[in-house]
């Protein structure tokens, strides 16, 4: 899924510094099952805000719902009757939400409350790790089930570099070399061998690098037959 | 390995079968061309080739090209460093030539720190290829004078290929097998990373001439004398992949604080010397960090002079 | 028993203060609520094995959420007492109160 993390209350704050009324719209996609921006949340995040706003005497107006999904118009499109009574929105859903709200809604102002992270999934109650970088030429099964494109600091396609130690990544403490835990596996079910080769040179025009990417199912698209 | 393939003095030097001596140099952190070549006065005749390091430790700093340039200004040879970190295929690739034309002819090829260790953390990484494939590409450029897209090049680079090894990063058992890669992705010699278990080392190479890589490649070992035991402790503490022996601590601490560099260089000059009589190891890569002016005296007390 | 504690606590049940979410705590202080407290059964003896932790970080959430706003953090509070306590249930009420008092009402009007 996708994993966010919400903004300091400070920045959401300067965002609707100068509105009294504003709707804090929730997602109930990737951001609900990570606890950032479902209902649940919106709640919490515009109690907050009205703390603040009447410990400042200067009281605001707020309503929370939550979506289905933020990056499908047809929910986008559930608030068409309601987006005009708001001074401002604030999405909670990842760095989708808040687009696809201002292509919908080009007259109105949409702020984004949480800061989107990576794709990644809970490795325990409340702890998310990234697990893959999108690059769109997926070759985890290379490299024992395990991508090192997304989860070594440095991308490296050849094994540990010279900071490993441990199984620790030299980047940060908490974070383990990927690496190591490839060559162990490899090492484990008698297959070293499968990184011995030089591997092409990857190909990122399938990555962010080539531009916006697009997907299309032919079969889905109305008027292509 | 008969034939030069770059032409290089360093080249020339292996190939002859001397014992290697390599030096390095770090760029300064600014223009100072003045500093710079008062460094490489220190090195000048006492060194094959000097590494020119690359934003070490992902610090900014003096480009290696240019440095690499002036060193061959200088008269002397410099070992070009090129890091995967700062720069995608593209620019890796005009610098190669652009090295090539300045009159550089040694690369040594690597991942580079990563740069949260370094004075712009908040800095974007490329990555765009890696090390391995770093080897692989200016292999290509040169022995088949191609670039990656296969398009030909006009005059290719003739570099006689480096790539660097850290025997004492985990997991240990496939760090000969990392190498055998790189010998196999095009490295002609290799430097490894400082030495300071011995034991540790005398193990490697044996998995080394086990499996005869040293015979597809020459293998210099990276010496770095201590210049006091604070040195030897803050490397142990916070340089990544560094493994250095609580004995040598030790025996720096032994010292009087004003013994300490003696030792520090003692403990080098025992290394080298066993390097040379070590069976698969084909010179020494003297990192002198931040102390170039010490290069002489090691040189001259390590027996390695006059260079051929 | 009859032991007294202060009328100036409003006292909401709940079966168990794994319940109690950061909502609630946030809306009391929002209505105006000088502080909160909760009050959880003994570490280790929940019934529900672990509803007065999940309280606690709950609480901790709101402290921290009130330092953001800059209001004071100890307007919230865990407790934890038995239901067999009810000497300890009146000292706490008091010592609540007392804290409360001397922090002054709630910036939040």
């Amino acid at each position: 899924m996708i994993v966010a993390d919400r903004k300091s209350l400070d920045e959401i704050l300067g965002m609707v510094a100068d509105k009294d009324k504003i709707l804090i719209l929730g997602c109930k996609g990737c951001v609900t099952v990570c606890n950032v921006g479902g209902l649940k949340e919106a709640e919490i995040l515009a109690a907050s805000i009205k703390i603040a706003r009447k410990k400042e005497g200067t009281d605001i107006e707020i309503d929370t719902q939550a979506l289905e999904r933020q990056c499908d118009n047809e929910y986008v499109s559930q608030i068409k009757d309601s987006v005009a009574d708001y001074q401002a929105v604030v999405s909670m859903a990842c760095g989708v939400g808040p687009q696809f709200l201002s292509e919908m809604y080009p007259d109105h102002v949409f702020y984004p409350a949480v800061n989107t992270t990576f794709f990644g999934g809970a490795v325990q109650h409340g702890v998310w790790e990234e697990r893959c970088a999108g690059c769109g030429t997926c070759g985890i099964h290379l490299f024992g089930g395990l991508c090192p494109i997304a989860r070594c600091a440095k991308s490296l396609l050849h094994g540990p570099c010279g900071g490993s130690s441990n199984g620790i990544c030299e980047v940060h403490k908490d974070t383990a070399c990927i690496w190591d835990a490839i060559v162990k596996k490899k090492m484990e079910t008698g297959h070293l061998e499968d990184l011995a080769a030089v591997k092409p040179f990857k190909d990122w025009r399938t990555a962010r690098d080539g531009g916006p990417r697009r997907s299309i199912r032919e079969e889905l698209v109305k008027g292509n037959i | 390995m008969t034939e030069t393939k770059s032409g290089s003095n360093l080249e020339k030097v292996l190939t002859a079968g001397h014992f290697a001596f390599t030096g390095e140099c770090g760029p300064p952190k600014g223009a100072n061309v003045e500093h710079l070549q008062k460094k490489f006065q220190y090195l000048k005749g006492n060194v094959d080739c000097v590494n020119m390091t690359d934003n070490q430790t992902a610090v900014v700093r003096m480009s290696s090209l240019a440095g690499s340039a002036l060193m061959v200004s200088q008269g002397l040879e410099p070992n070009f460093q090129m890091v995967c970190r700062d720069r995608n295929r593209l620019a890796m690739m005009s610098d190669i030539l652009g090295a090539y034309a300045l009159g550089v002819r040694n690369m040594l090829c690597l991942s580079g720190d990563h740069q949260t260790f370094g004075n712009h953390p908040e800095a974007k990484n490329v990555h765009d290829i890696d090390s391995m494939q770093l080897i692989a590409m200016v292999k290509k450029m040169r022995d088949e004078g191609k670039f990656l897209n296969g398009e030909e090049i006009d005059v290719p680079p003739k570099m006689f290929i480096g790539a660097a090894c850290n025997p004492f990063a985990d997991p240990y058992e496939f760090r000969v097998h990392r190498l055998a890669t790189k010998i196999a992705a095009g490295a002609d010699f290799i430097q490894t990373q400082c030495i300071f278990n011995m034991d540790k080392f005398r193990d490697f190479m044996k998995q080394v001439v086990d499996m005869g890589l040293h015979e597809r490649c020459y293998i210099l070992a990276g010496v770095t004398p201590m210049k006091n035991a604070g040195m030897a402790n803050f490397m142990s503490k916070y340089v990544p992949g560094m493994d250095i022996p609580d004995s040598l601590i030790k025996r720096l601490k032994g010292v009087d604080k004003r013994d300490q560099a003696e030792e520090g260089i003692l403990f080098a000059l025992e290394q080298i010397a066993e390097f040379k009589e070590m069976e698969g190891v084909a010179g020494v890569h003297l990192m002198a960090i931040e102390w170039e002016h010490k290069v002489p005296e090691i040189a001259e007390r390590a027996g390695v002079l006059p260079r051929p | 028993m009859r032991l007294s504690y202060p009328a100036d606590v409003k006292i909401i049940q709940v079966p168990c203060t794994g319940r109690v979410d950061i909502i609630h705590l946030l809306n009391a202080l929002e209505d105006g609520a000088d502080g909160v407290y909760v009050a959880g059964c003994l570490e280790g003896e929940c019934h529900y094995l672990e509803g007065n932790y999940k309280a606690r970080r709950k609480v901790e959430y709101v402290k921290k959420t009130l330092k953001e706003l800059g209001i004071e953090p100890e307007r919230v509070q865990m407790y934890n007492l038995s239901s067999a306590q009810g000497a300890r249930f009146a000292e706490i009420a008091n010592e609540m109160v007392q804290h409360i008092t001397d922090l002054g009402p709630t910036p939040v009007r």
